[in-house]
């Protein structure tokens, strides 16, 4: 009996996982990378701003959400930011279908099993936290991004950023 | 001479059309075992419950390998490399999952160990000498009161 409940508890406990903080660390577990082979970390951009988004190819929202976050990229991507896109419980085959279709240059990791998400804590996709320099939680967006919404709340964090 | 050449091809027609009607059907039983067998990760429920567009995206990866000739297993392999262990609605055998199958084996044999002991313990307990002693029969004083009321109505 003891040992049911204590099966019991564990997975309630392993499946439960809160919404990470302002000012917390976010995840640098590594991840295989979408295309290319190999992994790829939160850890590998440590220097940079990074906006994470996490995204399926099964979710309409971030089908609207794609283009802002691509034009985003061109404008302020380099040497002190980037997107970072995280395909999350979603075929890799299908994801790489949707990163080619909407033309999205900027990198890209495979999360199927949907781990990293329930490391940040995710309710649905699309959602994006914007991490600084020090790996800490800046920003948090449940849903899609809109260029207004990354002209208005992201820019203005971003060190030399030109909006 | 038309009629033979006519039944001859309609033959033909049913012997080859017969394997392909066979093979679809075994293909679709294939195809509902395995969504009775995994997850749609998304939702939490049983793949062949499913109806979310995710849903939607795995069952048309299951079709597609099975379509290729891929095997139960291999296509069960497939799933759990794009969405991890997880996704199988029955956990392997090995490592913590292994607990899965074995706790509810210990304690059905826990329980059935217990039953047997009590059970023993209650047929020892029925047999007992004390048990099985003629109950003590009336006092001299109850005696007495009966003698007396069966001579008051006469019985």
């Amino acid at each position: 009996m003891l040992a049911v409940v204590g099966l019991l508890v564990f997975g309630l406990a392993s499946k439960g996982s809160s919404r990470i903080a302002l000012g917390e660390s976010a995840s640098v577990a590594p991840l295989p990378r979408l295309e290319g082979g190999g992994t790829g970390s939160l850890a590998d951009y440590r220097g940079k701003w990074v906006l994470v988004n996490f995204w399926a190819s099964w979710c309409l929202p971030c089908r609207d959400e794609a283009p802002a976050l691509e034009e985003f990229q061109g404008r302020h991507g380099g040497e002190s930011f980037t997107v970072l896109g995280i395909d999350t419980q979603d075929l890799s085959s299908d994801g790489r279908e949707f990163v080619a279709r909407y033309g999205l240059s900027y990198p890209q990791l495979h999360d199927g099993d949907g781990d990293a998400a329930d490391e940040y804590g995710t309710t649905g996709v699309p959602e994006s936290y914007l991490v600084d320099p020090r790996g800490k939680v800046r920003l948090i967006a449940v849903g899609p991004v809109s260029d207004e919404y990354l002209r208005d709340e992201v820019v203005p964090l971003l060190p030399d950023a030109k909006s | 001479m038309r009629a033979r050449l006519a039944i001859a091809a309609l033959t033909a027609l049913v012997v080859l059309a017969l394997p392909a009607g066979m093979i679809g059907a075994t293909l679709q039983t294939s195809l509902n075992e395995i969504e009775r067998e995994v997850m749609c990760p998304v939702c939490g429920t049983l793949l062949e419950l499913a109806e979310s567009p995710q849903a939607q995206r795995e069952k048309a990866f299951i079709k597609r390998l099975a379509a290729s000739g891929a095997s139960k297993e291999q296509i069960k392999d497939a799933l759990v490399a794009e969405y991890g262990e997880e996704v199988l609605a029955l956990p392997e055998g090995d490592g913590f999952t292994l607990s899965a199958y074995v706790v509810p084996i210990v304690a059905f044999l826990l329980a059935a160990i217990a039953l047997a002991l009590g059970v023993r313990k209650w047929r020892q307990a029925s047999r007992s000498p004390e048990r099985s002693e003629p109950a003590a029969g009336p006092s001299d004083e109850d005696s007495k009161r009966l003698d007396e009321d069966l001579a008051r109505y006469d019985l």
